[in-house]
């Protein structure tokens, strides 16, 4: 590793006079940022880049039967995106189950943790090891699975499937909250468990010789103290929820009520295989920029109460 | 924020209820233990059922009891495993091959790269740091579904859509891995071991790859391990990018089966002993390497 570039003189005060490791330092950063930033720029950087342009663009043409041409046409996609029912209602729709899902999956999740760092249970291993099993199964096979479970005719339980109709109108969403909740929930437990295993055990010590109970402890001390990793968790499901299309897209073979535009990358999916590229491009900005703008919302209102 | 590498605490150190009334302490036992219970069927009864449907001829499959194995069941399950790869002119084992090389290969390389670049991040002072590590935070919030159109359209201008590495390589970038692998890095990885290394004449690349990738093990193998389960799930970017069905994840060839299940009802034995083949090694994965992942988890969700 040589360089004909000077030490740099921005490395850490305390570092021994070595002789090249000024040199070499620059090169290994460059070494090991290097590779990721060049991924980082052509895979992510440039597409999105590529998309918003993409999305600026209309298509012309010289008369009904005239050649098409692509042309810069402002704000056009975007006032159509604007203007797209369908598009607003598949947002309504993914907000909906989020705002029942992930509260019902996080408080599952903290539920299940808890009981784990409870000293009340045996056989934790195995419950860790069972309640996380399915985050193993892809969202594709997770909805053939439970396809099948809903499924009037083919399912076990056949005596409820028979007279509700998890796939209809009314309960499909709800039926692919629970297929998303069946994978998902083991996971969030993990990561809350994680965190309550790293608390140190003093601070129980010092909370039971204050005569503190098992539930005083949860909720006094436990669950403040997780909150950051419940936060996260929070923040990957709300994610999660805008941009839902396996599952929905792979129920749609079992369900007549699941619309080519039902959840918002389903729209983006269909009009792209249009193909719209331009209107499909812009759909896409506008979702990625509202996943982005309520993932940070939603960190920044969390830390204020957090840590207020 | 915890610094230590797995947090362990002796079970059963945290004083239990042998102080309060016993009543109420095994009422709490009894009703921690149905919860659990009841959601030990909610979450493995799918599995099972998936399992017995596997073991069961197209004929049993619905003249059977769902959830009962029949007494060939082995015989069968071997029978519909010899179909399953050789339907189509294996078509299936190829999607495996294939899930296997985009996720492994993928997950691999992905690794080694946000290994080294959290590795950077953490154990140098140089200017711009913060500046790369917040643009890379901004990509964890940046969902790999919202990338799909935009990398099917870039694809598209360069000719490259349908090819093995329109999936492969985006799926390389992983912005969480950077993330984890500086935090781990950080609290791991003590800069003077790193200073004794530069003194006995250790070249900086030598010393991550013998010195501090062992300290990260643990953080390296979550990142691997969750990098392969998003590539191996990854469904969105195979379905825009893909045509021919000889370069399809099996996740995207298992779907192709399902929706033409109505045409071709012969498929639907296939999908069901497909999902469960698809599904074993992550879940072998899994359970072989837990020891590893869970500390790994701790160090992220603790920030």
């Amino acid at each position: 590793m040589t360089t004909t570039s000077p030490p740099t003189g921005i490395a850490e005060g305390r570092r021994l006079p070595r002789r090249r490791s000024g040199i070499d330092h620059r090169a290994a950063i460059a070494i090991f940022v290097g590779p990721f930033a060049v991924l980082y720029l052509l895979f992510y950087v440039i597409p999105i880049g590529y998309a918003v342009y993409q999305s600026l663009q209309t298509v012309e043409r010289d008369g009904t039967f005239g050649e098409a041409r692509q042309v810069f046409g402002g704000l056009v996609q975007y006032a159509a995106v604007f203007q797209n029912g369908e598009f607003w209602a598949s947002v309504l729709r993914v907000l909906l189950f989020g705002v029942v899902q992930v509260p019902i999956m996080l408080g599952l999740a903290l539920l299940f943790a808890l009981l784990l760092d409870s000293p009340l249970l045996r056989g934790k291993k195995f419950f860790r090891l069972a309640f996380f099993a399915p985050y193993a199964v892809p969202g594709v096979i997770a909805a053939i699975m439970w396809g099948f479970l809903y499924s009037p005719s083919l399912s076990p339980f056949s005596a409820v499937t028979g007279s509700v109709a998890f796939l209809g109108a009314d309960l499909v969403l709800w039926s692919i909250a629970n297929i998303v909740t069946w994978v998902f929930v083991g996971y969030n437990m993990l990561i809350i468990y994680s965190a309550l295993l790293a608390i140190p055990t003093e601070i129980y010590e010092a909370a039971k010789l204050d005569g503190a109970n098992n539930w005083q402890v949860a909720w006094q001390v436990k669950i403040p103290l997780v909150t950051p990793a419940i936060i996260l968790t929070a923040v990957f499901s709300i994610i999660g929820t805008l941009q839902l299309l396996a599952e929905p897209q792979t129920l749609r073979s079992f369900s007549t009520a699941i619309n080519s535009t039902f959840t918002p990358n389903l729209a983006v999916y269909t009009t792209a295989s249009v193909p719209n590229y331009s209107l499909a491009a812009a759909i896409s900005v506008v979702l990625a920029l509202a996943t982005f703008v309520l993932s940070f919302v939603f960190l920044k209102v969390t830390q204020k109460r957090a840590f207020a | 924020m915890s610094t230590s590498t797995v947090p362990r605490r002796v079970q059963g150190v945290t004083p239990s209820n042998r102080s309060g009334p016993m009543r109420e302490s095994l009422i709490s036992r009894g009703a921690a233990m149905l919860i659990m219970g009841v959601f030990t069927l909610y979450f493995l009864i799918p599995i099972y059922w998936l399992l017995v449907s596997s073991t069961k001829s197209v004929g049993q499959f619905t003249t059977t009891a769902p959830l009962g194995f029949t007494p060939d069941a082995i015989p069968n399950f071997a029978a519909n495993i010899g179909r399953l790869f050789s339907y189509n002119d294996g078509i299936f084992p190829k999607w495996i091959v294939n899930s296997v090389l985009y996720a492994g290969a993928g997950a691999f390389l992905g690794t080694v790269i946000a290994g080294m670049c959290g590795y950077a991040l953490a154990k140098y002072t140089f200017r711009g740091r913060e500046a790369v590590f917040n643009v890379v935070l901004s990509g964890v919030l940046v969902p790999a579904t919202a990338l799909a159109l935009p990398l099917f359209l870039i694809f598209s201008e360069i000719e490259l859509t349908n090819t093995f590495w329109a999936v492969f390589f985006p799926s390389v970038v992983s912005p969480f891995g950077v993330y984890l692998a500086r935090i781990y890095a950080s609290s791991s990885v003590p800069d003077e071991l790193l200073e004794a290394a530069r003194l006995d004449g250790s070249g900086e690349l030598r010393t991550f790859f013998t010195v501090a990738v062992r300290l990260m093990a643990p953080a390296l193998v979550t990142i691997f391990l969750f990098q392969f389960v998003a590539i191996w799930n990854n469904f969105f970017l195979p379905l825009i990018m893909l045509r021919d069905q000889t370069l399809f994840p099996v996740t995207l060839g298992l779907y192709a089966w399902n929706s033409s299940i109505g045409q071709n009802p012969e498929l639907r034995s296939f999908v069901i002993i497909g999902a469960l083949v698809s599904i074993v090694p992550l879940i072998i994965a899994f359970l072989s390497l837990q020891r590893f992942w869970s500390g790994g988890l701790a160090a992220g969700s603790v920030k």
